[in-house]
């Protein structure tokens, strides 16, 4: 039994059905981390994408430096890292946040990346119009560069987005409940782990197909040239 | 224990990290070659074991795909009665060679797809087969195309190797774990781990981009 | 006597979608003619070419090279039936194409251009193929760029190679696509000394698809004006272009040759 559910080990069907709403379970335990931990890539990829940028070498090259340290080493120490050593420092989180955390940092790396594509892929005339009607820096990039960026750099972060929900299960190395350690569980308890780790991964198949759906859905609605300002 | 005395086990774990990237990156081409190049195949048998090959190993996450190989695979193996039970270290180069091989794949398609109709006119109108053209004209030409992704699924193995330490392979995370657990002193190893690692990247993404400078000699603009 | 044609047109319809490309064609070409193809962009020239070499296929009609259906391949019962990829690659061998954009493998020398079909179609040997290249690019006058790549070349340069490339297969009929469209205009001149040199020298048939009109005159056995997918008007050249019979060839003529 797990989360107060009963399974059933009478026959393979009986099982598969009754530990599908345990895995489930996990699978919103998953759902909510993939969505903070792109929540926390999107703001601190932003945050990396402007100090990457700013003129001074000083604020440019370490903020390289922290993005390429950051993407080059593999998420599941820099998860060890947090869960470990940010207590030893005062900082005590929940598991579940550190997972986020960690999934939001290696992500972040990512994440600005595209941001300074998307932002250099505008096209240099458009910054020269605007400078020649005047506009400020801050009303340029709000109103001419974003909008015409952002239809660019959604399907990027769209497939990072599919990326981080198919790292989350590591985050059960620091015992957080989501579907693949939910489905360890069962297996430990149960001593069979085919069921429930094929079943985990028709579902992540799943999961990816709707999520990888809703991003090319998106991507068609929002217009090539930009989002429209009336 | 002070730091200098963690670098030796740490050694001996990227050791066998550098092992497993480069076993699983050589399968994985392979893999992504057959697949890329099946994916467009008129035989609609090959198309569809390519296409079914690419599309579960990218939309399952590899941790799952790596349990699912050594946990899983050993209970179906029972039901019907062989042994297919794997060593950690034969699940763990099988899971990464063949979820880098599913993306590599989508490289490999990609750029051979890149490749201009006009090259293919040519090659018709001198008469080459379908096959000739694809190993002749097609392929070489878009090999250079696929070196940059490449370098970068090079490094995602790499990454990703430190996942078989949780199969109880003695790689670079595993050691790191096992010091963990003896020290307590998580912030240096943990620290030392992360360098090792970024050390070991910096070093293949070197060697990738002489590779990607090898291959594409013919090309205009190359020195 | 008259000898059957090297290749025939027979009533050939061409569609690409909804637009008819070819309408009916009819179109011969004796052995050893060279004919020169003129007329406005969309007129079905190019796609005249295309088809014999077997790149495009056709919607209607026969096409007949060295006395044999091309698109087609004779049934045990007498019927014609649509060709097989086999019978295409027998076809095939007759043919060598010239093309506008050149379209040299970049990835291998220009020597190697030349002898990879031998080699690999022809089944020559590696040694006999170097030789026929070597004689071939002599012939179009690029004896010491054997070794260079195709972007170390020049347009014109690139376009003689893709000449000596196509005649390493001996073909017995050459396709010329607009060879010289895509070459600046001080480069137009050595790709078509070589084409007259071809010409000359040579009797080989060629079809030539080209905009260069005095060119076309020099050279040519026979001029043929195209116009919405069907020969409006042939003849030879000094009469075709000094006294064209229809309105519409005297009307393209002349806004072509004004320019």
């Amino acid at each position: 039994m797990l989360f107060g559910i009963e399974w059933d080990t009478s026959s393979g069907w009986a099982f598969a059905v009754s530990i599908l709403p345990i895995l489930l379970i996990g699978m919103w335990v998953t759902i909510q981390a993939t969505v903070l931990g792109f929540f926390i890539a999107l703001v601190v990829g932003l945050v990396w994408a402007a100090l990457k940028a700013a003129p001074l070498k000083i604020i440019s090259w370490p903020a390289a430096v922290v993005t390429e340290f950051l993407r080059d080493t593999p998420l599941l120490i820099q998860l060890f890292f947090l869960y470990y050593v940010l207590p030893e420092f005062g900082i005590t989180l929940p598991a579940f946040m550190t997972g986020a955390l960690a999934l939001g940092l290696q992500y972040s790396a990512y994440t600005s990346e595209v941001y300074r594509a998307g932002i250099e892929a505008v096209a240099k005339g458009q910054h020269e119009a605007a400078r020649a009607l005047n506009l400020s820096g801050t009303r340029t990039f709000t109103h001419i560069v974003l909008p015409q960026a952002v239809p660019r750099i959604v399907p990027a972060m769209g497939n990072y987005l599919v990326s981080i929900m198919k790292d989350v299960p590591l985050l059960s190395v620091v015992t957080v409940l989501e579907m693949l350690n939910v489905a360890r569980i069962i297996g430990d308890r149960t001593f069979n782990y085919l069921i429930p780790l094929s079943l985990v991964g028709a579902i992540y198949l799943i999961m990816t197909l709707v999520a990888s759906s809703g991003v090319r859905l998106l991507d068609n609605w929002l217009p090539k040239q930009g989002i429209p300002l009336k | 224990m002070d730091w200098t005395q963690y670098l030796n086990p740490l050694m001996l774990g990227a050791w066998v990290t550098i092992e497993l990237t480069i076993y699983s990156t050589v399968f994985g081409a392979i893999l992504a070659f057959a697949a890329g190049i099946g994916k467009l195949a008129h035989n609609p048998l090959i198309r569809a074991i390519s296409i079914g090959y690419i599309e579960i190993f990218r939309g399952t996450s590899l941790l799952v795909q790596l349990f699912w190989l050594y946990f899983a695979l050993p209970v179906a193996g029972q039901a019907i009665g062989i042994d297919l039970r794997l060593p950690p270290v034969a699940a763990g180069v099988l899971a990464l060679s063949l979820n880098i091989g599913a993306y590599g794949a989508e490289v490999v398609r990609g750029a051979i797809q890149s490749v201009s109709k006009d090259q293919y006119e040519a090659a018709k109108a001198l008469n080459f087969t379908p096959r000739m053209t694809l190993w002749r004209v097609a392929l070489p030409q878009s090999i250079p195309e696929m070196m940059p992704p490449f370098g970068n699924l090079a490094i995602q193995n790499l990454k990703d190797t430190a996942l078989v330490s949780l199969i109880s392979l003695s790689d670079l995370a595993f050691r790191a774990e096992q010091l963990r657990n003896f020290t307590q002193d998580s912030t240096t190893i943990y620290t030392l781990a992360l360098l090792m690692y970024f050390g070991l990247a910096l070093v293949l993404t070197a060697m990738m981009k002489l590779l990607e400078r090898f291959v594409g000699r013919w090309r205009a603009g190359a020195r | 006597m008259t000898e059957e044609p090297i290749i025939k047109f027979d009533k050939v319809v061409k569609r690409f979608g909804d637009l008819t490309v070819l309408n009916e064609l009819d179109f011969e070409v004796k052995k050893g003619e060279k004919v020169s193809i003129i007329g406005p962009s969309g007129s079905g020239k190019s796609t005249v070419l295309r088809i014999l070499m077997t790149l495009e296929d056709i919607n209607g009609g026969v096409v007949t090279v060295g006395g044999e259906p091309l698109w087609h391949e004779k049934a045990p019962d007498g019927s014609l039936k649509p060709a097989s990829e086999a019978h295409l690659h027998k076809m095939r061998a007759q043919l060598g194409m010239v093309f506008q954009q050149f379209n040299l493998f970049p990835h291998m020398t220009v020597l190697r251009n030349i002898t990879e079909a031998p080699v690999r179609v022809l089944g020559m040997s590696k040694k006999d193929a170097k030789d026929r290249a070597e004689e071939l690019l002599d012939l179009v006058g690029l004896a010491d760029q054997a070794q260079k790549y195709p972007h170390q070349l020049s347009g014109g340069q690139q376009q003689r190679v893709g000449i000596a490339r196509a005649l390493a297969m001996r073909p017995n009929i050459l396709l010329f696509d607009e060879p010289t469209s895509a070459l600046d205009p001080e480069l137009v001149g050595e790709v078509l000394n070589v084409i007259g040199k071809l010409a000359e020298e040579h009797d080989l048939t060629m079809l030539l698809v080209t905009h260069e009109m005095r060119f076309a005159r020099e050279v040519s056995d026979r001029v043929c004006f195209f116009d919405q997918g069907r020969i409006r008007e042939e003849g030879a050249p000094e009469d075709l272009f000094t006294d064209p019979n229809e309105e519409r060839t005297r009307e393209f003529l002349q806004a072509v040759l004004d320019t």
